[in-house]
């Protein structure tokens, strides 16, 4: 080696490390926000949703400069956690989020992921969204978990009274998987059944959450002939095939969810036999989606090839944490500053048109405002896709 | 009844043909192969994508995944468990080999296929009502038929070819199926390949009525092994006999204990568990191998 070549390859990688330097120097600082969920096995379409709709945004949030939050522009990076819907996995990744200094935290995804990580946030200062409905979570002492979508409790009661008011319906069976969320959103569905007033003809049975043929499951189910069929807290997995199961079985009834499921899954999975299905939609219909909603799904759809309608409601949870930290920018690194702005936060939605806020609810289900505020739609499947039956408000 | 026992037939025919796969690698190589149910899953996903993306006959889609399958078998002696075995005497090494392998195919099947339910368009249109005492679709009662003449063709693929012979000669005895001049590698290689077709072919055959998604793998895995031990490890009647005692336990279960919650898959592990300690070797196993 000649002293040339010496010289360059000291000089070289100086001056690239410094020309790197510099572009670092230029670039804005990180913002990090967690995300704690399931993103594989059969739930996995209701995590990837979440961390699919963070990332979508983060990009188009970084795209036009980042987020400017006190004085300071931010780029937002999202730091993922695949918790495969064990509680275990899930304190690892919440464990995770504290050592990485992320105050933000969107996940779990489900009832028992959700409980468990609430000690790890509660002691490391971290303010969480999960998609997960028990009410201890979201009330006093607990103060650090906001809900990110509407509750079954929430949705439950106002879709079994629009049946009983429109299509007449008087009796009901519930089926749910046998795990921590979906009886617990039978055990509100049956309590909002009750008082409503419907006879229950069926409550007991439930399947094993890796149940791939559901025939044997329901053939008890439909014997007991109900107006309606409730799928409580049914997984997308699950859906087209407990309904194509109940339909060849010759059901006529009605079958609804609380659940938000996937239009391609259910065409897919069920074909015609899953028209007139009723579930929870994605928090937008084409009669209120604004343009930056628009922009949104073209943009998911163009980075991930498909999209998914849960994304609808998965899109708010960023939007939340950035809007409030603009409200607030001392809550970027306190989250007593976060809970206090929750009380009186209002800021335009993006995503609606009109006039629509962005504010935090739940006084009257969580007795403090726990809960993010999004439309509850409520969609019948038809035809191959989602057709808007009603929407409501939620508090 | 009538529908239970039907379900229970349904059942135990697709559970039969899972557990036949697995039980013929077993018995030629001595390898629980835990990746089994994903192999399942991928038959599915390729049967999915032909005939449910691409829109080209049904028989095709089969066709594909059985040979696509046998292909990744064959691949996957050749270059994973051939070596691992010629190199270690420890059993649990091919074990974690395929616990490894299931993780990757999990990995690669994400990528590839996405992480949601896949179905495709029913094969057969219409539903078998007699007199409501046993409802069936006819695509039902079609893969039923299908993966009844699977097992079929398949025992008699084994007792009567050249190749059914030299596999159950390895199977018996490797050391003098090699002696008495069959070429071993070459035979490990075909049996792993037609176990991992028979895993494409019922996830090719599942994916009309169940669909298919990246989580089934694991869970499948498990059924398999529970049917194995039932029937014999390694053992082709002990695999058909435990899948349709499994199906036909499962579709009474799930009727008889309705009430009582989903108690059913508890009652068979714990019937399991009794059975095992007085009978170890299934039933139609041996007890030394």
């Amino acid at each position: 080696m000649n002293r040339r070549s010496v010289l360059a390859s000291l000089v070289l990688p100086l001056v690239a490390s410094l020309a790197i330097g510099a572009g670092a120097q230029a670039a804005n600082p990180k913002l990090k926000i967690g995300f704690v969920g399931v993103t594989s096995g059969p739930a996995a379409a209701w995590g990837i949703s979440n961390v699919r709709s963070m990332q979508a945004r983060a990009v188009w949030l970084n795209e036009i400069g980042g987020v400017k939050i006190g004085g300071k522009t931010y780029d937002i990076e999202i730091v993922t956690f695949d918790d495969q819907k064990d509680p275990k996995r899930a304190i690892a990744g919440m464990e995770k989020m504290a050592q990485e200094g992320i105050r933000y935290v969107v996940g779990p995804n489900v009832d028992d992921g959700a409980a468990a990580v609430r000690p790890v946030a509660e002691q490391n200062g971290i303010i969480y969204f999960p998609y997960a409905f028990p009410k201890a979570l979201y009330s006093p002492p607990a103060s650090n978990a906001v809900l990110g979508m509407v509750a079954s409790y929430q949705s439950g009661p106002a879709i079994y009274k629009h049946l009983k008011e429109n299509k007449g319906v008087k009796t009901i069976a519930f089926i749910s998987a046998n795990e921590s969320d979906p009886l617990s959103q039978r055990a509100d569905g049956i309590a909002a059944a009750k008082a409503l007033g419907l006879k229950i003809v069926s409550d007991s049975v439930t399947y094993q959450v890796d149940t791939t043929d559901f025939t044997p499951v329901i053939t008890p189910v439909i014997r007991t002939n109900p107006d309606l069929l409730v799928l409580s807290g049914v997984a997308p997995a699950n859906a087209p095939q407990i309904i194509r199961s109940a339909r060849e079985l010759g059901f006529k009834g009605l079958i609804s969810t609380e659940t938000a499921q996937d239009a391609t899954v259910l065409m897919e999975g069920a074909g015609k036999l899953a028209d007139g299905f009723i579930s929870v939609g994605g928090a937008s219909t084409p009669e209120i989606a604004s343009d930056a909603m628009k922009e949104f799904v073209a943009r998911y759809t163009k980075m991930f090839g498909e999209y998914n309608d849960e994304s609808n409601t998965k899109v708010y949870a960023l939007e939340y944490i950035i809007e409030t930290l603009k409200a607030n920018p001392a809550a970027i690194d306190d989250v007593k500053a976060f809970k206090k702005t929750m009380d009186t936060f209002s800021a335009p939605n993006p995503y609606m048109k009109g006039d629509a806020k962005l504010k935090y609810v739940g006084s009257s289900s969580f007795g403090q405002r726990r809960q993010i505020a999004v439309p509850l739609v409520v969609n019948e499947f038809r035809g191959g896709k989602f057709e808007t039956l009603f929407v409501a408000e939620v508090d | 009844m009538e529908q239970v026992l039907a379900n229970g037939v349904y059942l135990g025919a697709q559970y039969a043909l899972i557990a036949l796969g697995l039980t013929l690698i077993f018995a030629l190589m001595n390898v629980l192969n835990f990746a089994h149910g994903q192999l399942y899953v991928l038959g599915g996903f390729v049967t999915y994508t032909i005939y449910g993306q691409l829109g080209l006959p049904y028989v095709v889609a089969l066709l594909a995944s059985a040979v696509s399958l046998a292909i990744v078998g064959a691949a996957l002696q050749g270059f994973l468990f051939g070596p691992v075995i010629r190199r270690s005497q420890r059993e649990e090494s091919t074990m974690l080999l395929a616990a490894g392998i299931a993780f990757l195919l999990d990995a690669v099947i994400l990528l590839l296929f996405g992480e949601k339910q896949r179905g495709v368009p029913k094969i057969v249109d219409g539903v078998l009502n007699w007199d409501f005492r046993v409802i069936m679709p006819y695509d039902r009662i079609l893969i039923c038929a299908l993966a009844i003449a699977f097992v079929a063709a398949f025992i008699l693929y084994m007792q009567y070819s050249r190749t059914g012979r030299a596999l159950r000669a390895l199977a018996q005895d490797r050391i003098a199926a090699e002696l008495m001049g069959v070429d071993v590698s070459r035979y490990s290689m075909i049996g792993f390949a037609l176990g991992a077709m028979l895993a494409g072919i019922v996830g090719g055959l599942l994916v009309t009525i169940t669909g298919v998604n990246l989580g089934m793998g694991g869970p499948t895995s498990i059924k398999a092994f529970l049917m194995v031990m039932i029937g014999g490890a390694g053992v082709i009647s002990g695999a058909i006999a435990g899948g349709f005692i499994l199906g036909m336990m499962e579709s009474i279960g799930l009727s008889v204990l309705s009430q009582y919650g989903d108690v059913t898959y508890l009652v068979i592990f714990a019937s399991l568990m009794v059975f095992l300690a007085i009978r170890p070797q299934g039933l139609m196993g041996k007890p030394w191998g």
